[in-house]
């Protein structure tokens, strides 16, 4: 493949990869951009001004976003570091099934779970809280942190941990002083896309927060299908930052490949 | 503590989690779709759901709508992708941008990408307008639909261009593990370079793509919120379909939901597997 068609072949796909998001920041900042106008007429920050007023509901429904997703994280990595562990650095009989049950969910679509997960909910009073949606959330993110555990785990020396207990160090103490801080990079990146992957979800938030936990996706939809193209446009913004902002952290506390990889488990 | 305990206390509170939420979900929505509702009274398991909803033919419609959004969308995706991990693995000018657009793209949710498509696509959308300018079309009507449209041509879209980056980044990291060796050893050997490529690397790069293409297919079949907002209104995609019948206020219609979300389920969880299965068999042999 000759140099000019490789350049070419190269900048089609960039136009393309930016193209989508060109009009969403556009109309963020566009007031009356009605047909058959290519650029907004009148340039103005309304919709902006909108979105973070204190009134508009949607520095609400960011926080709520915000504190779903951290729940979930920490969660998922409360019980996912221990399970990475296990499945990183130990050999057991019944493996291969465990590690089918842990990606099982990372394939099946939430939508052929969700109705049963929700059903079992409204028993049990959690359906339309956020504890509920926190707890759903798990399904996919919970998946994903073990297997970048898993992966951290499996690079992770364990003599390490022997010499600081031969040394007199406490089970406690080597954890702490010894493996913490070698797992430390790991657990950031599993954090961040744990973080991602909740922040994401729609269809499971919908079932069963029913519409009274309001999260981003959920606000954003409904800006989109009322026909507020601007406040929409604004809100798609703000649903992107996260993911900017961990591509800037993961990329420079990770080189190259090790900080795609985490990514590319997730369609 | 012996090795094979401590391994499992390591591993239970993730495995109840899953188990519960996940299987649980997964079981207990097959007894609602067979009626097995022993609260109030229903014991007798029933394939009443299922009847109803194979002898439907929106039912039909909203399969083969969903089949068809996953098959293209995962072939489309897939072929660029190859292209693209090719053309990312020499340098040329712009690489640096394409792998970073790679990566914020995966981070970008789906909801995001279906808006952008929405405003690009749609008729009175950014090509449509461009059409206009140019003298191409005099009214928005006059420009093709490709959103809320009978060939869901714009979910596909917003599909390829998620998972065109998903698909690359997967197979580009095969293909700087294998290394430009063999295919240069096949070139020297006389290959042109499309047999190099379909007979040397196109075989060493296959697991990863079969394995990347299924995650996706099982993703674009499953998936709710693009097709709700990018598709038509009738016949809508599988997912579509079961969340209407799930929050139809007729309650009857709830094991129908089921019954649509376990045959979702099963036929991602069988694609799944027939891929895993083929990408051994080419592996192995």
């Amino acid at each position: 493949m000759g140099r000019a068609l490789r350049t070419t072949l190269g900048t089609v796909l960039i136009l393309w990869l930016v193209l989508p998001l060109i009009p969403l920041g556009l109309w963020s900042f566009a007031r009356g951009w009605r047909w058959p106008d290519l650029l907004p007429p009148v340039w103005t920050l309304d919709a902006w001004a909108y979105a973070l007023s204190q009134t508009g509901g949607v520095l609400q429904s960011l926080w709520t976003t915000i504190a779903i997703a951290l729940a979930a994280t920490a969660l998922s990595l409360l019980i996912g570091i221990p399970a990475g562990r296990a499945l990183g650095l130990h050999r057991f009989r019944g493996k291969a099934l465990v590690e089918l049950l842990i990606l099982a969910p990372v394939i099946v679509p939430g939508i052929a779970v969700v109705f049963g997960v929700q059903t079992v909910f409204v028993s049990l009073g959690l359906t339309q809280s956020a504890m509920g949606v926190i707890l759903a959330h798990l399904i996919p993110v919970l998946p994903y942190t073990i297997l970048v555990m898993a992966a951290v785990f499996s690079g992770f020396d364990t003599a390490q941990e022997d010499q600081a207990r031969s040394l007199g160090a406490s089970p406690a103490q080597a954890f702490r002083h010894v493996t913490l801080p070698a797992i430390a990079p790991g657990i950031l990146v599993a954090g961040l896309f744990a973080f991602l992957v909740s922040w994401s979800q729609y269809i499971l938030t919908l079932v069963i927060g029913g519409g009274r936990v309001e999260t981003l996706p959920l606000l954003l939809f409904g800006f989109v299908t009322s026909g507020r193209n601007d406040i929409a446009g604004a809100i798609a913004m703000i649903n992107i930052l996260p993911g900017l902002l961990i591509l800037f952290v993961t990329a420079r506390r990770l080189t190259g490949r090790s900080a795609a990889l985490p990514g590319i488990l997730r369609p | 503590m012996p090795g094979g305990a401590r391994t499992f206390l390591l591993l239970a509170p993730a495995l109840v989690v899953i188990g519960v939420l996940f299987l649980g979900g997964l079981g207990v929505a097959v007894l609602r779709s067979v009626g097995y509702m022993p609260l109030i009274g229903l014991t007798d398991p029933s394939l009443d759901a299922y009847a109803a909803l194979l002898s439907n033919r929106d039912f039909y419609r909203s399969l083969a709508l969903s089949l068809h959004i996953s098959i293209t969308s995962t072939l489309i995706a897939s072929v660029i992708a190859v292209g693209a991990a090719l053309l990312l693995r020499r340098g040329f000018a712009g690489r640096g941008i394409v792998s970073f657009l790679f990566q914020l793209n995966l981070t970008v949710p789906h909801l995001v990408g279906a808006i952008g498509i929405l405003y690009l696509f749609s008729q009175s959308g950014s090509f449509a307008r461009l059409g206009y300018q140019v003298g191409l079309i005099d009214q928005p009507g006059q420009f093709p639909a490709l959103v809320y449209d009978p060939f869901a041509v714009g979910i596909i879209l917003q599909y390829v261009w998620k998972e065109v980056p998903f698909i690359g980044l997967v197979v580009l990291a095969q293909m700087q593990g294998i290394g430009a060796d063999y295919e240069a050893a096949a070139r020297s050997l006389g290959a042109r370079p499309w047999q190099a490529f379909r007979h040397v690397l196109l075989p060493l790069i296959l697991p990863g793509l079969l394995a990347s293409s299924a995650i996706v297919f099982a993703f674009t079949f499953g998936a709710y919120e693009i097709p709700a907002l990018l598709g038509q209104s009738h016949p809508q995609a599988l997912p579509v379909l079961a969340y209407r019948l799930f929050t139809d206020v007729d309650l009857a219609a709830r094991p129908q939901a089921m019954a649509a979300s376990i045959l979702i389920a099963a036929i991602s969880g069988v694609m799944v597997w027939a891929y895993v299965a083929l990408t051994r068999r080419r592996v192995g042999g």
